[in-house]
């Protein structure tokens, strides 16, 4: 199981970097030692032999490390679900640093409140003004509980209309990232129109005239993921996953049993690859092995040049051309 | 208007089962039970009043022929998209044969019946879901029949009535179930953007993705006396906010209350309401 495979290699990560640290440190005393002529033959000798014999340690790490990683190359889909669920797995905030320059957020729905659990804002993509916005996650309890876990409220998904009904009349093209478990199921979410506003962004997200791009990042679930989704382009990042409900939720409708969660997640399809053989998803953007929480470099560098080719492509069509794309995608579902 | 129901043209098969109460086994045809207050009365009396309880004031789900039967003016509907039946897109297993099975229960192909027809002398497009049928729950051919209902109304420039009814998604179409919210809200705003009318009817119950689509999207909205309305079911809220909910909680008076419903119009004054809003909305 991948879980424990991430143990195996974090603790094995834990291990690399101390020795990498010890070693850099004896190598340091011996170039020290070595200009000062301090130290006698058999201690530089001695401090040789250290070094040696930590480098070959490290090398016996790292190949275990490459060995283990191996083994999470194919990944079940139950697997994926829990390296799209990963609390370290790049969210929104590292998209925007990492994709983003002069980045400026947008806060509220200017009708009621401000929902954190949706974040966006307008920002250069290659230089060009784009609004960007997406599902809010953290990277610890304490900001999870802060953004909702990534499950808005109607005020959210207002929010995101207001942000993106802004993009459409500048001309800015629109960048959404879908990280979420649904839209929040609370007693206020549901006074307030939980269904309404979904409803509302899915309508007026087809009419746009400026390109739109969807990403789904993490865990892409039901209607609340959906009502910033509705794109002209879906990619979705490789451990990514994409469905109408979490394989608990629809284990439990199903069978009675949110115990056979894993079960769920193979019937479902809803891997990247799955979505891709659908025809829902236009591009699977590759990940690090182990997932994308192993480094945010790789995956914003894969993510970069992608997203911006089809950004590209995009603009190239003309307004109405550019809206009839995105409702021929959805029209021919089904 | 019993009269006038009487001498609507049925298809065929709203015969065996004019309603859409089925008869369950030993139990007398000549009455009905009310599932709420469970007191039996005769079905003619049921009938007369439009299949709302005559003791307690319930309302038992129609099927959609019937309800159709109830507003058309008579011989004027005309299906659309009849024969268009269930897909399974994601092969998943057992699907088949449990659409069968709503089959042969309720005598549809699928949960959305779409028609075309004249209520009180004006063309409509009429779209109702059926409770009964896998419990309206959106399939891909429910999506795509509602659409091309929606878009028959677009391009003719007629007034659109949908009654939605809807436990939310259909669970084994997975990713193409989700995707015919994006679809049916699109021809919905296609038609608003073209200035026809649309009014939505909720009816019990309207939830998930049916709730989160074109029910929420009508230029009127109107529902049934103690409908369940929402986005989220009150088994999943209670669960998340571990508290208990308040009472008449997502029903449809509870949503007049916070201003998502413009009336709440009974059984029995649907089609005069609904002829006075088309006739209203006459330009
Ligand atoms: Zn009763």
């Amino acid at each position: 199981m991948i879980k424990e495979i991430l143990e195996e290699v974090e603790d094995l990560d834990t291990k690399i970097k101390t020795l990498e640290r010890k070693a850099m440190k004896e190598s340091s005393e011996l170039t020290m030692a070595a200009d000062t002529l301090e130290d006698s033959f058999d201690e530089i000798n001695e401090e040789m032999e250290t070094l040696d014999e930590y480098n070959s340690r490290l090398d016996r790490l790292k190949e275990m490390r490459r060995y283990a990683l191996e083994s999470a190359v194919h990944l079940a889909p139950d697997e994926k679900v829990f390296l799209a669920r990963h609390m370290q797995r790049p969210h929104i905030d590292d998209f925007i640093n990492g994709l983003f320059t002069d980045f400026f957020e947008q806060k509220g729905d200017h009708l009621y409140d401000e929902d954190l659990s949706i974040y966006g804002g307008i920002a250069r993509f290659h230089g060009i003004p784009v609004t960007v916005l997406g599902h809010r996650k953290g990277h610890t309890m304490e900001d999870n509980m802060k953004y909702n876990f990534g499950m808005p409220c109607p005020e959210g998904y207002r929010k995101a209309l207001r942000l993106m009904n802004a993009a459409e009349k500048f001309g800015r093209p629109i960048i959404t990232f879908i990280d979420t478990p649904g839209a929040y199921p609370g007693l206020e979410a549901e006074e307030h129109g939980q269904g309404e506003a979904i409803a509302q962004n899915l309508a007026k997200m087809s009419q746009f005239h400026v390109p739109v791009i969807a990403v789904v990042t993490g865990e892409g679930s039901s209607g609340g993921a959906l009502a910033i989704g509705v794109a002209n382009r879906i990619l979705m990042l490789e451990n990514a996953v994409y469905s109408i409900l979490s394989p608990e939720g629809f284990a439990s409708i199903l069978w009675k049993d949110a115990e056979r969660h894993k079960e769920a997640a193979k019937l479902m399809k809803l891997t990247a690859d799955d979505l891709y053989d659908a025809g829902v998803c236009d591009e699977v953007i590759g990940e690090p092995v182990g997932g994308a929480q192993r480094d945010y470099d790789e995956v914003m560098h894969n993510l970069d040049g992608v997203l911006y080719r089809h950004l590209k492509e995009l603009m190239k069509l003309s307004p109405s051309g550019c809206k009839h794309d995105r409702q021929k995608k959805y029209r021919m579902i089904g | 208007m019993s009269a006038l129901i009487d001498a609507v043209s049925f298809p065929a098969r709203a015969k065996r089962d004019q309603s859409g109460l089925n008869l369950k086994n030993g139990e007398s045809p000549d009455f009905i039970t009310c599932k709420a207050c469970n007191r039996r009365a005769l079905r003619t009396i049921w009938k007369d009043n439009y299949y709302v309880c005559p003791e307690c004031g319930h309302y038992s789900s129609i099927g959609a022929i019937y309800r159709m039967s109830l507003i058309f003016d008579p011989g004027t509907f005309k299906e659309l998209n009849k024969g268009m039946k269930a897909k399974d897109p994601m092969k998943f297993p057992e699907y088949e044969q449990k659409v069968a099975k709503q089959r042969e229960k309720t005598g549809l192909e699928e949960a959305a019946v779409t028609a075309v027809g004249r209520i009180g002398g004006n063309k409509v497009v009429c779209v109702v879901l059926d409770s009964r049928f896998f419990m309206g729950s959106m399939s891909s051919t429910v999506g795509e029949k509602v659409t091309r209902a929606i878009e028959v109304a677009t391009r003719k420039k007629l007034p659109l009535i949908i009654f939605s009814a809807s436990g939310g998604a259909r669970m084994q179409e997975g990713i193409f179930s989700l995707m015919q919210m994006a679809k049916t809200s699109a021809a919905i705003e296609e038609f608003n953007k073209s200035g026809g009318l649309y009014i939505s009817y909720l009816t019990h119950p309207t939830t998930g993705g049916v709730t989160a689509s074109f029910a929420s999207l009508g230029d009127i909205t109107l529902a049934e006396p103690g409908a369940l309305v929402g986005f989220a079911g009150p088994r999943v809220i209670e669960q998340t906010i571990h508290k208990k909910l308040p009472a008449g909680f997502q029903r449809s008076e509870y949503l007049e209350a916070h201003g998502f419903v413009d009336k709440i119009v009974e059984r029995k004054d649907m089609r005069e309401t609904l002829i006075k809003l088309i006739e209203l909305h006459k330009k």
